[in-house]
């Protein structure tokens, strides 16, 4: 797969979803309806050009944007089309300049497509890679935030024509406390775009390749699908990750809170995992896992649920009493498990002071 | 206290007649256009071999592949409006815009989307616009669309808005059927507006074919109710079917799973069930069929149902061999229904998997003489290629290194070895006619979905509570009170009700009495 990425066609589409989806560890919401979006927009003889991160230009205007909102949502009240679109004209707009590329600032989940869909309707290019390398609930939590950008101005806009700029704000805390609160108000779904970035900036923060990445991830699953084989295996092998158990959902708590779907999974482990028993913390995306009581695995690494048949990912959205499922453990990227990224993606940021992140590989 | 269990298939019509766990009979007979003269026929020779009359029977439950197989095929599905609520959003993805092309045109393909919907917390995304309703009911009227479904943004939260439109619409629209998406799925607008816009072009075809089971049955003489099994096992009353036919889909492999379980004595246990055409392979956990986790495919439409997990492979007694050595191919392609008179062994001209078990002495029906010409050695590698086939889809069903046993039911399983991927195979009495027994099983259901307040309970108190309540509903309706189970249970927090309210839906099962 040595092929380098230049155009997302209709069939990288699919295998896209998947890997978006494998890579959003439960959150992010879901990409289906970002695929079929995308689709729509090349039917209409639209192309999404990709820029490999390496080949970007270090005086480029490159903007972040995406969907925010809460996953469960996504999957309800889709949008009506444009709201990244106006929030980009708005953001341009607010600054008086024209930007040069997208970027998504997550590409686990539906945040993967929307920069792409973007794209096509824009008529720019996307760049190969993204601000997490998984999916997070929060905008700080991304690497352009970590390593020194600030993302204000931001502009956001719904699908009833509101559109809200974000002049300043002193911190991207209070960019995200700030549009969170919008969000809601807007009915929990809406386009956001933030200050551009310059390309030598990107090229130093963005984690690398990962459009990519998910494109070959959701192939393998296919392959490993056509081929009879084990696709729970193929994910593990390869992305270096650790199957931490199969089991059965025996209870699911899950609410809103906030925009955010909060809750727990309770396990019951089967296979070479009878007698164990599991629990998985979620947050919009799952954030700890538990064996018998005991943390095992915790953010910034990925903790993944896949359908234990099929290896196909189940989003929060998607789970259900009495599924049975593979609870994947994938390391982070190196710019995640940087201290400076441990303060916003650890667990002590997601309300988990008395937990030490320790990698995967060490646990 | 009779109980009769009919399964119409695409191919053959099943009837068994049981009294409490005793199997008294059970039949085989092609299924035909109209339905009723399959049913007809497998219910009067089944009650004969039972020896007892009709009046004897207390209900009747039947368990149908026929809405299924009308998606399927793309067949006797009526035209279909579909409308949805959800302006200004939700515009870029318009109604069926997943949907295959060939079932889209079959029903008709139309859609409208008007304002309406609610956000998350139950506001409104934008108000009902009357005059867009009627303006939208009047182009339905003129285009002759006798079937409307309605899908409002956020239904299962709120369903005030498909009901004021639907009572606005049916106003303007007098005789029109409604399905409403909020009645029929959960969250995910696509995939329940696809299985409302289904249920919708279902309803004609559900109405003639619960009519002709009940002449059916009437002219037999049996007076008894009757019941239609749903996708999870449980029983619907016609009433209920007719309004709702999409809930049949997959209850053919609930129903053949089922009745494995209950033939064998079996809770856990791969279930491979072989017919004319196709082998549906699924898992017995506990005595019931492992739902599916992801979103499932009927016909190529995206749906969120539970649904038994099911791998179905291209494989059947009618199942075309063709080439051999490098070229061999076993199916996909069947004779199907015509096995009776275009199998070598029924003087046709064409091989089929059948032809092969009689020339390897795995079967004795037909006119052996027919398949003496054939190559030894080419018999043995079809077969060896039928064993990999079946090994490949039982391995792929298995979730873990118990060695549990393999069920081998339906009119094929013949060609199922007596052991696959190293599991034994169990061949229970009846096999055949599995899928009967499942529906003759079927169960009784006790259904909440009601919003509680968490204000002076915990969850897990609403969540027995209600468990208790769904539970005496069953026992008032008729299972017996050891038997029943948790099937299901959701819960959605509604965060714009003051209380902390939260919506419990739960569903306990039990079997019938007698």
């Amino acid at each position: 797969m040595a092929d380098v990425l230049r155009e997302v066609t209709d069939a990288d589409l699919d295998a896209i979803e998947i890997g978006a989806a494998i890579l959003g560890t439960g959150g992010g919401g879901n990409p289906y309806i970002g695929k079929l979006r995308c689709r729509e927009q090349l039917k209409l003889g639209r192309k999404i050009p990709v820029i490999p991160l390496a080949e970007l230009p270090d005086d480029a205007l490159v903007v972040s944007l995406g969907g925010i909102g809460a996953p469960v949502v996504g999957v309800e009240k889709i949008e009506e089309g444009e709201e990244c679109l106006r929030a980009l004209r708005a953001l341009e707009q607010e600054l008086d300049v024209k930007v040069d590329a997208l970027i998504s600032a997550e590409i686990g989940g539906a945040n993967s497509m929307e920069p792409m869909l973007t794209a096509a309707q824009a008529g720019l290019p996307v760049v190969d890679g993204d601000g997490m390398g998984r999916a997070f609930p929060e905008m700080q939590m991304c690497t352009w935030s970590i390593y020194g950008h600030r993302e204000a101005p931001g502009a956001m806009a719904d699908e009833k024509g509101n559109i809200v700029v974000i002049r300043a704000t002193p911190d991207d805390v209070w960019l995200e406390r700030i549009a969170r609160h919008v969000v809601v108000a807007m009915g929990a779904a809406a386009g956001l775009a933030t200050q551009p970035m310059r390309g030598d900036f990107v090229k130093r923060a963005a984690v690398p390749g990962t459009i990519t990445q998910a494109r070959d991830l959701g192939r393998a699953v296919l392959d490993a699908q056509a081929r009879n084989a084990d696709p729970v295996q193929t994910v593990i092998d390869q992305e270096r990750g650790r199957l931490l158990m199969t089991a059965k959902i025996v209870d699911l708590e899950r609410h809103l809170k906030g925009g955010f779907a909060v809750g727990h999974l309770s396990l019951d482990g089967f296979g070479d995992f009878t007698g164990d028993t599991g629990r998985i913390d979620l947050q919009n995306e799952f954030l700890i896992f538990r064996r018998n009581g005991g943390v095992e695995v915790c953010t910034p690494d990925l903790i993944v649920v896949l359908d234990s048949d099929t290896g196909l990912p189940i989003t929060t959205e998607m789970l259900r009493y009495g599924q049975r499922i593979a609870v994947l453990g994938l390391p982070a990227h190196p710019l995640m498990r940087a201290p400076q990224a441990l303060a916003v993606v650890g667990p002590a940021a997601f309300g988990y002071p008395d937990i030490t992140f320790t990698p995967l590989e060490d646990a | 206290m009779f109980r009769i269990g009919v399964d119409v298939g695409g191919t053959n019509t099943d009837a068994v007649v049981m009294q409490g766990d005793a199997i008294l009979s059970g039949v085989k007979s092609p299924t035909t256009e109209d339905v009723m003269g399959g049913v007809v026929d497998a219910v009067e020779r089944a009650l004969s071999d039972a020896a007892i009359t009709a009046d004897a029977v207390t209900a009747v439950m039947i368990g149908t592949t026929h809405f299924t197989n009308a998606v399927v095929e793309r067949r006797h599905l009526a035209r279909t409006a579909a409308l949805r609520l959800c302006l200004p959003a939700a515009q870029c993805l318009p109604p069926m815009v997943d949907w295959p092309d060939d079932i889209k045109g079959a029903v008709g393909g139309q859609f409208w989307m008007a304002k309406g919907g609610n956000e998350f917390d139950g506001r409104a995304i934008s108000s009902l616009d009357m005059a867009e309703l009627d303006g939208i009911a009047a182009e339905i009227g003129a285009a002759g669309i006798t079937s409307v479904a309605i899908t409002s943004v956020f239904s299962p939260v709120s369903d005030e808005m498909e009901r004021t439109a639907m009572a606005r619409l049916a106003e303007r629209l007098p005789g029109v059927d409604f399905t409403l998406s909020s009645e029929i799925g959960r969250l995910g607008i696509l995939e329940r507006e696809n299985a409302a816009i289904m249920n919708a072009s279902l309803r004609a075809l559900s109405e003639r074919t619960v009519d002709a089971f009940g002449r059916a049955l009437h002219k037999v003489g049996l007076t008894c109710p009757y019941y239609i099994t749903q996708n999870d096992g449980t029983l619907m009353s016609r009433e209920f079917v007719q309004s709702y036919p999409v809930l049949t889909f997959a209850s053919g492999p609930t129903n053949s799973m089922r009745g494995a379980a209950f033939l064998s004595g079996k809770s856990d246990a791969i279930v491979v069930d072989v017919g004319g055409t196709t082998t549906d392979v699924g898992a017995l956990v506990k005595g019931f069929p492992r739902p599916a986790s992801t979103t499932v495919d009927v016909g190529g439409v995206r749906t969120n149902f539970r649904m038994p997990d099911v791998f179905a492979i291209g494989l059947g007694g009618g199942t075309i061999v063709q080439g051999d050595g490098e070229t061999l191919k076993v199916g996909p392609q069947s004779v199907g229904y015509r096995l009776t008179t275009e199998a070598l062994v029924f003087g046709g001209a064409t091989l089929t998997a059948s032809d092969v078990a009689v020339g390897l002495g795995l079967a004795d029906f037909g006119d052996k003489g027919a398949i003496a010409g054939l190559n030894p050695a080419h018999l043995t590698a079809v077969k060896a290629r039928i064993d990999e086939m079946l090994t490949n889809a039982v391995e792929r069903m298995r979730v873990s290194p118990d060695p549990i046993p393999v069920l081998a039911v339906g009119g094929g399983s013949i060609l199922v070895p007596d052991h696959v991927g190293g599991l034994p195979v169990i061949r229970p009495d009846h096999f055949s006619v599995a899928n009967a027994v499942g529906a003759a099983i079927g169960q009784i259901s006790g259904e909440v979905d009601r919003i509680f307040s968490l204000e002076s309970k915990s969850r897990e108190d609403a969540l027995s509570e209600a468990r208790q309540e769904a539970t005496d509903k069953a026992i008032a309706a008729g299972a017996k009170p050891d038997s029943i189970e948790l099937l299901d249970q959701e819960d959605v927090p509604l965060a714009y009700l003051p209380g902390n309210a939260t919506r419990i839906r739960l569903k306990v099962v039990g079997e019938m009495n007698g």
